[in-house]
């Protein structure tokens, strides 16, 4: 095969040519793209930059962690709804995470009923499209009773068609027409968090379930024969080979649940993408910067847990075979 | 000496099963009671009380789930609006979608996958949209579940081959090359797919010089196929990365050229050791396909969804949603079953599916 | 139940042992006994069932029929039984198993503190003691996959020897090494033979059991064909089957 010439650049000069033209190209088009987009963007009268995150809103968020009042600005908006993704991207993971190892052992448990049941929620969970769970959640959460009739799920907790009633450090009481005390979950929020946690629980379930499975059986063979208890082999053996596996998938996982959960304009919960995609878009019209600061906000989300991940994986890299 | 007929009674078998140990049995007793709380509310509710047909929501009277709305509208839900005296036409591309498929089910004739694929889908369409002497039937009247199958195919066929030039641009040395791709499939893959559904219903038409309109299902169609490439990148990477660099030395060492490496000899065998992570991102990416109601598409859920607005048919929402949620379990957890057979096969006889060279 | 104490007990006892896997009758009947500080080694073609053999004595395998006695202690007994049955071996495996994400010390120390309650000081005294008897001692906190296998053989070893076993199970353990290996393994088991460890060792080394063992067992298809010392066994083997053998590998 003939040598390049110049060994310094990679490919040799064609090759750098090539990549010359294709990124012209690419300029190119980009330049052509931009050039429709103000073109078309003046005739509907549409103002482009980001000026309009200083304008006021003028609509309401209903629930929301930071405060916030229809006068505040598009940023503002912007921050409410970052804000809300995260809460429920937050607890998502944590229950989903409990979920999923709770499925995942069971999977693997020499109980029958347990593997059985393990089993079929695990493959309902993963088969069944999120928008449709979603969809279905909410649709069963809006025919809950009044909180005069509520339903009571377990000591303390409430399901009505006014929300998600739970014991904080007090417990909720009826009293009138509605209930005091303890805190509660808005119908959307119970919703979107119950499918996210089912649907993701499942795939955490299969990680786990491979994690555990990744571990040679040898290890748990030396372990016993050294007298170590199941309990012990479990904590001290198994876990922390299983959890070096685990933990890439698991990022992946935790990365969809946050992807996911802008399905929240399905079900009316104001997550970034309902509010600022959503209303804020259609009040401003500038949909060329609102998508593109949405897209910022997941892929800052998605390169955090890509870094957090590598980190991890070169912490436990004093393990890997130095062949 | 025979081996001792270990009579597994079943009181045996529930001992050892259920029972083994005092954690075992509280699970299994806690689980009973688990099952017993659920199975038998839901169990009346969906099937004992439920009113199977019916022309409005009236009909429902007996207590139960009203399964009415989904044997009222059947046929939207499977074909849209399309002509009611053209549905054979809808089962002949289905078939033709299931020929697209099929190079994946056999190994051998899996690196025609990259052509009989995109041919099967394109002759899918000429079916469904009229060429010849077959009458013109417009995208507008394209809906229900045979949508969803539609454009989770053309999707998987239009996306592969730009998935692997994808990941193979990913590996290239060219420093160029490996950045637009690594960045076109970490972007892709870092947003939410319904972003880049409103980007497309609503970024589109501004990006393109004025005048031009873009059909709605085209639009989908694109933005499904760049979504689902960007994922198929990965899978395929995966596959690259396991052939053997021993192969390309070997390919090398005959005389043949990068191109010709890439195509004849790593390419294939790529291609046959990712096909587990292929049909899984075609699962998934048929799962997604529930999301196009969100632009307008009359698809399974976007038919639905217009029945359950109908007020002939208030208040049956979580019985429509369940029917959807059903089919679309039977279909991908049959399509995972099949997966998982795959990858067994491909496990069993490694000399047929794996590079002949392993590393030492 | 332990036996009257005015014998001398077996250090392992095998009666009539049997096992199927599935159809395939891979133990017939075994009887063997292994007396304190003998070292027996067992011989046979792959298939024989000598791996099963020596994991069914340590009750990594479930047997079928049969008895298995460890110091007088009843493996398949009540709990209490059978886990003093299982405390009084250590096992070598062919492929090391060392834990992989403890170092060696640690791998040495993790059993000790957790089932004889060993408090770490004096864990970790003992493993080095025993470390050094395997010499890696200088290797003591490093990760097993920066150790070459012979050495990662030893620390086995050593870690097997931390729970002061009665009598030490080898299972093949050099076949999985480079051969300029094996012999720092073997050296380390006739160390260990030498200082009167009761063993029961599984291997194609003719020459370490031509050295070392005090016994020779011949398995071929589940049953024990010949037995006998080493000096006999391989001048004069009298089966023809341990002939066959014999030939093929010498």
């Amino acid at each position: 095969m003939p040598r390049s010439r110049s060994r310094s650049v990679a490919g040799g000069w064609p090759a750098l040519a090539a990549q010359a033209l294709l990124l012209g190209l690419v300029m190119l088009a980009v330049l052509w793209l931009t050039r429709n987009a103000a073109t078309n963007l003046q005739a509907r009268g549409i103002p482009m930059g980001f000026g309009f995150l200083g304008l006021p809103a003028g609509f309401d968020i209903p629930q929301r962690l930071v405060p916030y009042q229809p006068s505040d600005t598009h940023f503002r908006v912007f921050l409410v709804g970052a804000a809300n993704t995260l809460l429920v991207a937050g607890l998502g993971i944590v229950f989903a995470t409990i979920v999923g190892l709770v499925a995942g052992v069971l999977r693997l448990s020499r109980n029958f009923l347990g593997r059985a049941l393990a089993t079929v929620y695990v493959e309902g969970a993963r088969n069944t499209p999120l928008p449709v769970q979603l969809l279905l959640w909410y649709s069963l959460m809006l025919a809950a009773p009044p909180p005069r009739d509520a339903i009571q799920l377990l000591p303390g907790f409430f399901l009505t068609n006014r929300g998600l009633y739970f014991p904080t450090d007090t417990i909720p009481r009826l009293e009138g027409f509605g209930f005091t005390g303890g805190a509660s979950l808005s119908l959307p929020l119970a919703a979107l968090l119950l499918g996210l946690i089912v649907y993701t629980g499942g795939f955490i379930a299969e990680v786990v379930r491979g994690g555990l499975q990744a571990v040679p059986k040898g290890q748990t063979e030396a372990a016993r024969a050294l007298g170590l208890k199941e309990g012990h082999v479990l904590r001290h053996v198994v876990l922390p080979q299983a959890l070096r596996v685990m933990v890439p998938p698991l990022a992946s996982q935790y990365l969809n649940l946050t992807k996911n959960s802008s399905l929240a304009v399905l079900i009316g919960y104001p997550d970034l993408v309902a509010v600022f995609g959503g209303t804020s878009l259609n009040q401003t019209g500038q949909a060329i910067e609102i998508i593109a600061m949405l897209m910022a906000f997941y892929l800052a989300v998605s390169l955090s847990i890509s870094a957090f991940m590598n980190w991890w994986n070169s912490r436990t890299a004093v393990w890997e075979r130095r062949t | 000496m025979n081996r001792p007929r270990a009579a597994r009674s079943p009181i045996a078998w529930v001992r050892a099963n259920l029972f083994a140990t005092p954690a075992d049995a509280v699970i299994t007793l806690a689980l009973l009671l688990l099952l017993l709380w659920i199975v038998p509310p839901i169990a009346r509710w969906a099937v004992i009380d439920a009113t199977w047909t019916g022309e409005t929501k009236a009909a429902c009277d007996r207590g139960g789930a009203c399964w009415a709305v989904v044997t009222a509208r059947w046929r939207q839900m499977l074909a849209g609006f399309y002509p009611s005296n053209q549905l054979w036409r809808v089962g002949l591309a289905m078939l033709l979608l299931a020929a697209a498929v099929l190079p994946l089910a056999v190994s051998r004739w899996t690196r025609f996958i990259l052509i009989a694929g995109p041919l099967g889908v394109a002759a899918a369409f000429a079916v469904l949209a009229g060429v010849g002497p077959l009458a013109n039937v417009g995208t507008e009247y394209w809906g229900g579940f045979f949508l969803n199958v539609l454009i989770g195919v053309a999707g998987m066929m239009f996306s592969l081959p730009i998935g692997v030039l994808l990941a193979l641009g990913r590996r290239s040395r060219l420093p160029v090359i490996k950045g637009l791709c690594v960045a076109f499939i970490e972007f892709v893959r870092g947003v939410p797919l319904i972003t880049l559904l409103f980007m497309a219903s609503v970024m589109l038409p501004l990006f393109a010089p004025a005048g031009a309109s873009f059909d709605l299902l085209a639009r989908a169609l694109v933005v499904v196929t760049l979504f689902s490439s960007a994922y198929l990148a990965e899978a395929v990477r995966g596959g690259l990365q396991a052939v053997p660099e021993s192969q390309r030395d070997a390919a090398r060492a005959l005389g043949l050229g990068p191109l010709r490496t890439t195509v004849l000899i790593v390419l294939p065998q790529a291609l046959r050791i990712s096909i587990p992570a292929i049909v899984n991102s075609f699962i998934g990416l048929f799962k997604d396909t529930t999301l196009l109601f969100v632009i307008a598409l009359l698809d399974v859920m976007g038919v639905m969804r217009q029945a359950l607005a109908d007020y002939a048919w208030q208040g049956v929402d979580a019985e429509g949603y369940a029917f959807v949620g059903l089919v679309f379990f039977l279909a991908c957890f049959g399509l995972s079953r099949w997966s998982a057979a795959l990858e067994r096969r491909r496990d069993r006889r490694p000399e047929l599916e794996r590079p002949l060279t392993e590393p030492a | 139940m332990n036996r009257q104490v005015d014998e001398v007990t077996a250090a392992l006892e095998i009666t009539g042992l049997h096992k199927w896997f599935g159809q395939a009758h891979v133990l017939r009947g075994l009887d063997l006994a292994v007396q304190p500080g003998e070292k027996v080694c067992v011989l046979g073609p792959s298939g024989s069932g000598k791996s099963t053999l020596i994991r069914c004595v340590n009750g990594l395998e479930p047997y079928d029929d049969g008895r298995v006695l460890i110091q007088g202690a009843d493996l398949a007994g009540q709990r209490r039984d059978a886990e003093t049955a299982r405390r009084k071996t250590g096992m070598v495996f062919q492929s090391f198993n060392l834990f992989p994400h403890l170092s060696v010390l640690e791998n040495c120390t993790l059993a000790p503190i957790h089932v004889r309650k060993l408090k770490k000081a004096d864990a970790d005294a003992r493993a080095r003691t025993l470390l050094e008897r395997v010499r890696i001692a200088e290797h003591a906190s490093k990760f097993p996959a920066q150790l070459s296998g012979g050495q990662q053989q030893r620390a086995a070893i050593a870690r097997a020897l931390a729970m002061e076993p009665d009598i030490m199970l080898f299972d093949e353990p050099t076949s999985a090494l480079d051969p300029e290996m094996v012999g720092e393994v073997l050296e380390v088991m006739a160390d260990l033979a030498r200082q009167g460890m009761t063993m029961l060792v599984v291997t194609h080394e003719m020459g370490f059991a031509r050295q070392v063992a005090d016994r020779v067992v011949f398995m071929d298809e589940g049953e024990i064909i010949e037995q006998g010392a080493p000096a006999e066994f391989f001048t004069a083997p009298k089966h023809e089957r341990t002939r066959a053998f014999l030939s093929r590998i010498l």
